[in-house]
């Protein structure tokens, strides 16, 4: 539901329901709601069969790529070497600007992503599974303690373990590989790939990483089946299910809305979350967190929320972090605040984008104070193509998004600080 | 005449067993690295050099590697910071939404007057962080452990008296 709103009317709440209850949060409270059934269903079919299901629900991957989740498991090792342990990782490093809603779930209903969590462990045969909390969540982390103190105390667990691991401040560490290096006690940089994961994953050993949002999904699809989940679906039969979009920036009503997949754009922003403040007009959108590229007006009153719908306006639905930018926004400014975030970030393992994403936000800044020149813009561009595909990871990739489609659909913007008919204060 | 200070270890006593417990979580010792780091950030305030040598001694690894490790995570203190430790969000969606004007007021209200600088009394840093993951609760604001969401310069000075 769009929390902290009341729901709409038009959202599909599954994952939402109980956010704002707090009797949700305890072991007890989930029971009564009809929790840990799923659980009990899934550990009386053979593993295989589970993967099957979820492969067949046509879920995918919720932490931004959008992978297939049943294909991803079925990567792992059938026949279990017993020297080699699997392990689950499970990605609550939400990190995306404009992205907040594993917060929300971690918050109030922990129990749905523990539970999500031992189904998977299952079908995957994972021994041990580690919770990857980025350090600033102190609620959710607080709230997950308790959870996993409780469901242990009732015997849910089983013969599965599972821990909480705290980030300390670091986005590249929502990176699956650097997630791992992470949890190994390293530096959180990126892993080149091959070796996959399901191979050579955390501690050398087999290893399935998926986000919160996806596996708090999977105990609905084992208690209303594959065909349920598949028949969630407006527009593309290629996504399915319903999705959180996290709505923030210039909007009335900011929060957490779930709908099903297909849904309009238009009428999430304008509608469900309550449109622009009054007098405002909408200038731009980013439908999937800041490393995906910025959709206009037009663009975003055409644009269905899933992933065919964002591609076909040559964007991405990414994590589902809707960002909205009303005409009073500084499209040139954003940008480079963008930018100086990815530049931050950057491990700096890799060239293109250690210097691509600092020179970036170097020749952005001095557009901003004027002092730019009509070449920075190609220039821009230029550095953009050498960022894109180069590297380890995408992060370099991620940075590149927001300046290329800015400087494509906002050019005007650009040219007014270059001509010296705007100036900003840059800190 | 110089005092050297003698080095009093964090991980005796209870901290220690808690370490131990972290030890049965991960199939190597080297995987304890950030939650001993946390231990030791929780028990001093921040990481010094002499923490770092202590914590590669027990988890058997250079000191280098755990420089090189509390060097990469930004939430590591290398240096002291004041008893309130404030971060604000400043990325494009809270800038949006005016986190800057949050700044200028806790720098302000602290006495902290620079970002990363610590007020003259020793009470607060504050600093500008990166998108804290609560975007739609703008602007978020961490002080210590504690998570304020939609802070506006106006709940500023009555944030800044509860931590007083
Ligand atoms: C720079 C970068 C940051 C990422 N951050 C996150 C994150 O915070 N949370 C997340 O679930 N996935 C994140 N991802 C995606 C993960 O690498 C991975 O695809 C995902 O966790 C897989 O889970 P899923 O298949 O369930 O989506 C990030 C990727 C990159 C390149
Ligand atoms: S941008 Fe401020 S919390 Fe995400």
């Amino acid at each position: 539901m769009g929390f902290p709103h009341n729901p709409h009317a038009r959202e599909t709440v599954l994952l939402s329901q109980y956010f704002g209850d707090p009797e949700a949060r305890s072991y007890k409270g989930w029971v009564k709601r009809g929790g840990y059934e799923a659980l009990q269903q899934a550990l009386a079919m053979p593993p295989a069969a589970v993967t099957d299901v979820v492969k067949e629900s046509g879920l995918r991957g919720r932490g931004g790529a959008g992978f297939p989740t049943g294909l991803k498991w079925t990567f792992m090792p059938k026949e279990k070497d017993k020297k080699k342990p699997h392990y689950l990782c499970v990605n609550a490093d939400e990190s995306e600007p404009g992205t907040f809603k594993d917060r929300e779930i971690m918050r109030w209903t922990p129990h749905a992503l523990l539970e999500g969590t031992l189904i998977t462990m299952h079908a995957i045969q994972a021994d041990v599974a580690y919770i990857y909390i980025r350090g600033e969540f102190t609620e959710p982390f607080a709230v997950m303690e308790q959870a996993l103190a409780e469901a242990t105390a009732a015997k849910a667990l089983g013969t599965f373990k599972i821990y909480l691991h705290k980030g300390a401040g670091a986005y590249i560490c929502g990176e699956e590989t650097a997630l791992m290096s992470s949890i190994e006690g390293k530096r959180g940089n990126p892993r080149i790939k091959p070796p996959f994961p399901a191979a050579f994953g955390v501690f050398g050993m087999p290893t399935t990483i998926n986000n919160v949002e996806t596996l708090a999904v999977v105990p609905h699809i084992i208690t209303h089946g594959a065909a349920w989940h598949k028949a969630m679906s407006l527009s593309s039969p290629k996504s399915t299910g319903t999705k959180l979009f996290s709505v923030c920036g210039h909007i009335q009503k900011p929060g957490n809305y779930e709908v099903t997949m297909g849904f309009p754009l238009k009428d999430l922003v304008y509608e469900l979350a309550g449109g622009m403040r009054p007098g405002r007009t909408l200038k731009a959108c980013i439908p999937g967190g800041s490393s995906v590229p910025i959709l206009n007006r037009e663009e975003t009153e055409r644009c269905l929320l899933d992933y065919e719908g964002c591609v076909a306006e040559g964007t991405l639905l990414g994590s589902g972090g809707v960002i909205v930018f009303d005409d009073s926004a500084d499209m040139v400014y954003q940008i480079m605040r963008l930018a100086r975030f990815y530049a931050h970030e950057s491990c700096a393992q890799c060239t293109q984008c250690r210097e691509g994403t600092a020179w970036t936000t170097k020749i952005l800044e001095r557009v901003l104070a004027g002092q730019g020149k009509m070449q920075d813009l190609d220039l821009l561009l230029d550095l953009a193509e050498n960022m894109t595909g180069k590297t380890i990871c995408v992060l370099s990739d991620s940075c590149a998004a927001p300046v290329v489609s800015g400087i494509k659909k906002f050019r005007g913007e650009f040219e007014d600080y270059i001509a010296g008919r705007r100036r900003a204060m840059v800190a | 005449m110089s005092v050297v200070e003698e080095y009093q270890p964090v991980f005796t006593g209870k901290t220690l067993d808690r370490l131990r417990e972290i030890f049965t979580r991960y199939p190597t010792k080297a995987a304890a690295m950030l939650p001993a780091l946390w231990l030791v950030q929780e028990a001093r305030g921040w990481v010094s050099d002499r923490s770092m040598v202590e914590v590669g001694e027990l988890l058997g690894v250079t000191p280098a590697h755990v420089r090189g490790v509390v060097t990469f995570y930004t939430m590591f203190h290398q240096h002291p910071v004041g008893r309130n430790f404030v971060q604000v969000c400043t990325t494009s969606p809270c800038n949006l939404c005016g986190a800057e004007d949050v700044v200028q007021a806790f720098l302000e209200h602290t006495g902290a007057r620079e970002l990363g600088a610590t007020s003259p009394d020793g009470a607060w840093t504050v600093t500008e962080v990166e998108c804290l993951g609560a975007c739609g609760f703008a602007t978020p604001v961490l002080v210590n452990a504690d998570f304020v969401e939609s802070v506006t310069p106006e709940r500023v000075p009555e944030i800044v008296r509860k931590y007083k």
